[in-house]
């Protein structure tokens, strides 16, 4: 840290000299403190858990195997759902609420893209995405990409995925992963998770909440 | 003593059986059902066991390469399937394989599982030995037994 104090003394001649130098010194000080703070604030948001850091750009490929970002659907609100298409029972049983959740919800329905992203980039081919997201809903998005994409994203959203072995083959492993949804605003702001667990009418009465 | 006393049931049980007797009547299987696949995705079978006591050791079936009991963890928020390896059914209350909990993975299909379809299944008990069940194949929207994506659009799923 600089302090004011630690400036390189200056000689005692000219006597405005001493006085400039600690402004000096104290601007630069607040400069300091200043960037400081940012720092801390970009840290918080950035590289610490919590509702301010979750989410943020993202570069993947869509179902139809057009390359899509974050900002591609600015203007809806995103809910948001990291899984697998080799998921036999928690993905499809999240995904059939959302699906439910979407259909109580009506018109205001509209204003919302359910997006899975895979966890699962090296089976997860844009044609199974678009096969199995599109099984739940006509309007869910599937996205995937390179494994460094994926992995970009998963760790934007704060998600956690690991590969769990279950046998020798090269299909023989099932995928641990952070089963939470998330709502994203028009603007692409993180506004609440979403209980994964909970029944299509337990989703549809968060997002009415949350949805204008 | 609930040890002895479980072991002196299981010997009057016995006793009460013929030799040779399958005990298959007493080993109830309740509300089967699974989802569609697709392509060579595994599958998720559930459904209902009654009876007992007695433990399921393990299942297989035809249009599967191997079958195995699972469960589905959340911890912190992560999902996570583990095998099983085997699940104690006692009487008196039904041990349940259900969406977010235990299930039978299909793995190693050998085709894709369509809705309408019906997949039978041997489950193997430490007692009643072999008992072989039927499970509908419903679509991907299915979300309980006899559930229909279709009648049940934007219904709550019957349970």
């Amino acid at each position: 840290m600089v302090a004011p104090q630690q400036s390189p003394p200056t000689p005692p001649a000219d006597a405005e000299r001493p006085r400039s130098t600690f402004l000096i010194g104290l601007i630069g000080a607040l400069a300091a403190l200043l960037m400081i703070g940012v720092g801390a604030i970009i840290w918080m948001t950035q590289g610490a858990d919590g509702p301010l850091g979750v989410g943020g750009p993202f570069a993947l490929v869509d179902q139809d195997s057009r390359p899509v970002t974050d900002r591609t659907y600015r203007g809806k609100y995103m809910l948001v759902y990291f899984g697998f298409t080799f998921c036999p029972d928690v993905c499809p049983t999240t995904l059939n609420h959302v699906a439910d959740a979407l259909d109580r919800l009506g018109d205001k329905a509209d204003k919302v893209v359910p997006i899975l992203i895979t966890v699962d980039p090296k089976r997860d081919t844009p044609e199974a995405m678009k096969q199995f997201a599109g099984a739940f809903s006509p309007r869910m998005v599937g996205l995937t990409g390179t494994a460094e994409q994926v992995a970009a994203a998963a760790r934007a959203y704060r998600v956690y995925y690991k590969e769990n072995r279950t046998g020798p083959g090269p299909n023989d492993y099932m995928m641990d992963h952070s089963s939470i949804l998330y709502l994203m605003g028009p603007d692409g702001a993180f506004i609440t998770p979403v209980r994964a667990e909970g029944s299509g009418e337990q989703i549809a009465a968060d997002l009415a909440r949350h949805i204008k | 003593m609930r040890r002895l006393l479980i072991a002196l049931f299981l010997t009057c049980m016995a006793a009460l059986n013929a030799p040779g007797t399958a005990h298959a009547q007493a080993m109830q299987v309740l509300e089967p059902w699974m989802r569609a696949t697709q392509a060579d995705r595994p599958a998720a079978v559930y459904l209902q066991l009654a009876g007992g006591p007695d433990r399921l050791l393990g299942v297989a079936s035809d249009v599967a390469g191997r079958a195995e009991l699972h469960e589905t963890i959340v911890e912190d928020g992560v999902a996570k399937m583990r095998p099983v390896a085997g699940v104690l059914v006692s009487p008196g209350a039904r041990t349940r394989f259900a969406p977010g909990g235990m299930h039978i993975m299909l793995l190693d299909l050998k085709k894709p599982l369509k809705e309408g379809d019906v997949v039978r299944l041997a489950l193997t008990f430490e007692r009643a030995k072999v008992v072989t069940v039927n499970v509908p194949v419903q679509g991907m929207r299915a979300t309980g037994p006899g559930s229909d994506a279709h009648a049940g659009h934007g219904a709550p799923a019957r349970r």
